[in-house]
């Protein structure tokens, strides 16, 4: 039952990636992850998502946005969510960490320096608005569970760090 | 029920983060600061996550139709099986703060387990849900060191908080038969084999927070076998309240 690798069906790939996080809207699922596997199997396509927090609410609208992105290229789809193997940072891509950069939320860090800046108070988020790392963290919990609090101590300026997991 | 050992088992799991995700959500709006309410609701969040999990596996495995909103509404004080530690009700916030470190520590000790176990919809619940819980013991954990080595007033108010709950902490390692079945099929966790660390890594934490580690030896128990103290009524009454008033209802 563990699939490890993700497999996406390459005609798929355009229709999925204007499905968009709806909490993060500048961010596409394919970016994000989320998607694990994509195939058409009979007219039938067969999606499997995974959480990113056991309790995002945002994983019913994803799959119905799913939906609809296929049913609009003509496919019916079947939308499956499993937990197996869990969601990491790991995997939301390049193109994705930029696009969470540009809209004003510091992409996460490697696991060590994640701890580091989590627990120690050590200063490395480098801040969205003006590129300092003299930033200081004000709540390990942001607006949505995936997120910290943090301001700018030199531009002032507050924003969201979107926490590793790993 | 064919597998009502499992289903039993599940139930026990999954009801500690059920009563205490509600604790947590009742600080919703009410928390000391905008930064610890939005704390304490994206834990509560993290724990019904996991809990739907849980149950909609329970669901499926008691093959009577009944569905995760039956279980979690529609049973009886007697028929949930939460330790007595997370019902405890949100005095001031080193209370709650104290009642969370005291099961955060238990609870990533019981999913690093709980991920070894034989059944693999158990163990991939576990591995997503260590991730959360790992912030919500160092978010609990920081908590109980910043009051506990804080001003003289929040001092006494941890101190209090801890000493009050220690009477709950032993319950955790108690197992019911449900439980053990489970352990020698290799699907349930041998919380007893949990319960030196668990002191350990709890001492810790009091002692770096410069509190008193607690001395008595006289702990309750009950909540594992349905006898709840008197504050789990008055939570279910306001959590079952809209699938009472209004049965069936979907959102």
């Amino acid at each position: 039952m563990t699939i490890t690798e993700q497999h996406i069906d390459q005609i798929l790939i355009p229709i999925l990636d204007q499905v968009s996080d709806p909490e993060i809207p500048v961010l596409s699922i394919m970016d994000m992850g989320v998607v694990r596997t994509a195939a058409i199997e009979n007219d039938l396509v067969k999606v499997q998502i995974t959480p990113t927090y056991s309790g995002c609410p945002a994983m019913d609208v994803i799959g119905d946005d799913i939906k609809k992105a296929l049913k609009e290229a003509g496919y019916n789809s079947e939308i499956e969510l499993i937990l197996a193997p869990a969601w990491t940072t790991d995997w939301i891509t390049p193109r994705g960490r930029k696009a969470l950069e540009d809209y004003g939320i510091a992409a996460p860090l490697g696991a060590e320096a994640d701890k580091d800046v989590l627990l120690n108070g050590k200063r490395l988020v480098k801040c969205t608005n003006c590129g300092s790392k003299n930033t200081r963290l004000v709540s390990q919990f942001g607006s949505t569970a995936c997120k910290a609090q943090f301001q700018c101590e030199d531009c002032q300026e507050p924003f969201d760090y979107f926490k590793c997991l790993k | 029920m064919k597998n009502e050992n499992l289903y039993k088992y599940i139930l026990g799991v999954a009801d500690n983060s059920l009563i205490l995700g509600q604790r947590m959500g009742e600080l919703c709006g009410h928390g000391p600061s905008l930064e610890t309410d939005i704390a304490c609701t994206n834990i509560s969040l993290d724990l019904f996550g996991q809990v739907r999990n849980y149950y909609q596996y329970a669901a499926k495995i008691s093959g009577d139709g009944r569905s995760e909103d039956d279980i979690a509404m529609l049973r009886k004080e007697r028929e949930y099986v939460n330790v007595l530690l997370v019902e405890q009700p949100n005095t001031d916030f080193a209370y709650t703060m104290a009642r969370q470190f005291l099961f955060d520590v238990y609870h990533l000790l019981f999913l690093r387990e709980l991920e070894k176990s034989k059944d693999l919809t158990l163990s991939a619940i576990a591995t997503k849900s260590i991730k959360e819980v790992s912030y919500h013991q160092r978010f609990s954990s920081d908590w109980v060191k910043r009051l506990g080595d804080g001003t003289q007033e929040s001092h006494e108010k941890m101190q209090d908080g801890i000493d009050d709950l220690w009477t709950y902490t032993d319950e955790l390692f108690h197992q019911t038969k449900a439980d053990k079945a489970m352990v020698e099929e290799g699907i349930g966790v041998d919380v007893t084999k949990l319960k030196d660390k668990y002191y350990q890594l709890v001492d810790g934490v009091l002692e770096e927070s410069t509190l008193t580690i607690p001395e008595s030896k006289w702990f309750q128990k009950g909540g594992k076998e349905g006898i709840h103290t008197e504050h789990l009524g008055y939570l279910l009454s306001e959590l079952q309240y809209m699938q009472r008033a209004y049965p069936k209802m979907e959102w």
